[in-house]
């Protein structure tokens, strides 16, 4: 029997940061950006909160870390990183127009460099012989779940058994859904990435909403990869530890058709398929898993293709994706 | 009342054409920035004074015989990716996947070596290894391209996505032709007999593919600039509607462009395994299909640029890496380097295409 009850919380668990990663992207690209960025701007998020967190727990002792400093330090640490990656997405493309392709994959390279460069100093400064960070006293105040999670048998395993983070993931999905499709930000927002020309003659400021909706986005997915360090891997950091969830977060923005609400149980889907693998029965067989950890990726070009195939209107990419916009150029 | 209109302290306008030389000069003085902003946060990190700076980067990618000889294959490999994934760029059609392409290159070859290996003459196990290993990765970058031409979908992801793919379908071969089995690897294949290996030329280990991959990039530049396949290229790059109006057949240059890209990724796998590593891992790329977007764009698609642009960026990853030793800092630091030059060439394209003119010189022209 399929043992749904440990297999639906631990799929959620996976599913987090690659919802914070696709919710941050979605805004992003509903400005007309499209940030191949985010798999180093979530490096960077999680670094700087491993960073604030680590200079907490080491000045203080895990013994006496007052709750609210414990998660707001490494919380601010990871928004200012993430911001600031994004503030640089901008001012390359926005502001100096240059390729995005590009830029993101060298915000990528910087990021992910960033992250395990520090992290390895870090691992350095605290000595252990591991080749690991471990934060178990920020990460307890990060994991805290609602006391009655335990009591509740199956229902509480299934629901109500992680930290805030996760929750906060799910609020914000459905906050960013209702921005984009019911508000007059959210109406604004789509129409510079469809027309950033047709936006303008209306008197919207194109970089303002581009400067704004990017920065936002980073910071969103920089909380993704918070999560996964707190939460997940119970504030251990190693290098390379966060992988590829950051495409695989790309990845799901087109599996949602660019709606951050569809993105909930999409991620949810997409983190029981990355761990799929761990559930199916093959025995001795380890090539076959290897196989098996495919299935994200399948599904998102099977995603892509029928979209593509189907071209509903409603589907399809923000008309101005990838173009950098200039006013003087008709 | 303020009846005056606000005029902004400048404003932006798009430049006539710089000469060449005015572009490679602003580009050559961002670099010249980037190399002053990355010796002084070298500085701030190890207290190396920015001379050894400069001197310890050098050391890493020249200091001995050998690492030149390294320096110079890493640079033919990302050439080769680079190259490979141009023609695709100047349609305008992002090819993320380079990564998967070589990869599965590189798997074909192995299968090749590992199946064929000893059972038929040398020669042709290396035949077999280039003709499969430039299929594989052809039609690899085929199918992302098939259903763009097709459905239009999106081949910035989708061959993004082909990329796990491949990794994972190398893994898998990986765990199946593990030597010895259990130990999650494959070590050197063919260790004994060198059974499919490239033949080396006098004692120079790398010089084989330099060589070939010096080759492809000539006849890159000419295919691209000097034939009709070339010119249709262009052509549906700058524009889809103009193409389909002088009666090229879109489609059909987009498949037959990525089929070429995947191709040439794929031979780059070839040169990888059967040339140098004589193994391989999931890893084996090192990235080098992603860096070579960099490569491919910095030198504005031209194959002859593309030389100096690979070489910059490898040389700057062998210095840094070379910098991360002797001062026990994490290898990592290569890529916040290489990213921290990228940002200022990046930065520098604005000045080359647009000009800032500043309110009084706007005043003096009325």
């Amino acid at each position: 029997m399929f043992d749904f009850v440990s297999f639906i919380p631990r799929a959620i668990m996976q599913g987090i940061p690659l919802l914070y990663g696709s919710t941050g992207e979605t805004l992003t690209e509903k400005s007309g950006n499209l940030n191949l960025g985010i798999p180093g701007i979530m490096y960077v998020g999680a670094i700087s909160g491993v960073m604030g967190a680590f200079f907490y727990e080491t000045r203080v002792g895990a013994a006496n870390m007052k709750g609210f400093l414990a998660v707001a330090i490494p919380l601010c640490c990871c928004l200012l990183g993430s911001f600031l990656m994004g503030l640089l997405y901008c001012f390359l493309t926005v502001s100096l127009r240059a390729n995005q392709n590009v830029t993101g994959l060298a915000l990528t390279t910087f990021g992910v460099g960033f992250g395990n460069f520090f992290g390895g100093s870090l691992i350095k400064l605290s000595g252990s012989s591991v080749p690991a960070i471990v934060l178990s006293g920020t990460s307890s105040y990060f994991r805290k779940t609602l006391p009655v999670s335990g009591s509740t048998g199956w229902f509480g395993k299934v629901f109500l058994s992680y930290g805030f983070l996760a929750y906060l993931a799910v609020l914000i999905a459905l906050v960013a859904a209702f921005i984009l499709k019911r508000t007059r930000v959210g109406l604004h927002l789509r129409a510079v990435g469809e027309s950033p020309n047709t936006a303008d003659a209306a008197g919207i400021n194109v970089s303002r909403y581009k400067y704004v909706a990017t920065c936002a986005g980073s910071m969103i997915a920089g909380l993704g990869g918070l999560y996964y360090i707190m939460d997940y891997t119970s504030g251990i950091w190693s290098s390379d530890a966060f992988g590829d969830r950051g495409w695989l977060a790309i990845a799901l923005v087109i599996f949602t058709v660019w709606r951050p609400n569809v993105g909930v149980l999409a991620s949810f889907l997409f983190g029981g398929l990355y761990i799929l693998h761990m559930y199916i029965p093959s025995g001795m067989n380890l090539a076959i898993k290897e196989l098996y950890k495919m299935a994200p990726y399948v599904v998102t070009i099977v995603v892509l293709v029928l979209s593509s195939m189907r071209n509903r209107r409603e589907n399809q990419p923000p008309a101005s994706l990838g173009l950098p916009y200039f006013r003087e150029e008709r | 009342m303020n009846n005056k209109a606000h005029t902004p302290l400048f404003h932006v306008s798009r430049r006539a054409a710089l000469p060449w030389y005015g572009a490679w000069g602003i580009r050559a003085a961002a670099l010249i920035i980037a190399l002053l902003a990355c010796a002084l946060i070298t500085n701030l990190i190890t207290g190396l004074n920015p001379l050894e700076v400069y001197a310890t980067i050098w050391q890493g990618s020249f200091g001995s015989a050998r690492r030149t000889w390294v320096l110079f294959q890493n640079i033919a490999m990302l050439l080769c990716v680079s190259l490979a994934i141009t023609p695709a760029f100047r349609m305008r059609c992002w090819n993320l996947g380079g990564d998967g392409q070589m990869l599965i290159g590189c798997l074909a070859t192995t299968a090749c070596m590992i199946l064929l290996g000893g059972k038929l003459p040398n020669g042709v196990v290396i035949l077999c290894m280039f003709v499969s290993s430039v299929l594989a990765g052809a039609i690899w970058a085929a199918i992302p391209a098939f259903f763009k031409a097709k459905w239009n979908t999106n081949e910035t992801l989708f061959t993004l996505m082909m990329n796990y793919i491949a990794t994972q379908l190398v893994a898998y071969y990986i765990i199946i032709w593990e030597v010895p089995k259990g130990a999650g690897k494959i070590g050197i294949i063919n260790q004994s007999t060198q059974a499919g290996w490239l033949p080396q030329i006098g004692s120079y280990k790398y010089l084989l593919n330099i060589l070939i991959v010096a080759v492809v990039c000539v006849l890159m530049y000419v295919y691209l600039n000097y034939s009709k396949h070339g010119y249709e290229i262009a052509v549906v790059g700058e524009s889809e509607r103009t193409a389909r109006y002088v009666g090229i057949k879109v489609d059909r240059v987009i498949i037959r462009t990525m089929f070429l890209s995947g191709a040439v990724c794929g031979l780059a796998g070839m040169l990888l395994v059967g040339g140098t590593e004589h193994t391989l891992t999931t890893t084996i790329t090192s990235g080098r299909g992603f860096t070579a977007v960099m490569v491919s764009w910095l030198a504005k698609f031209n194959p002859i640029w593309m030389i100096l642009t690979s070489f910059l960026l490898v040389f700057l990853e062998r210095g840094a890496g070379q910098i991360a030793t002797s001062f026990g800092l994490s290898a990592s630091y290569a890529d916040i380097l290489t990213g921290l030059i990228l940002f200022f060439i990046i930065g520098s394209e604005f000045f080359i295409n647009y000009q800032i003119k500043f309110r009084h010189a706007a005043g003096k022209e009325d």
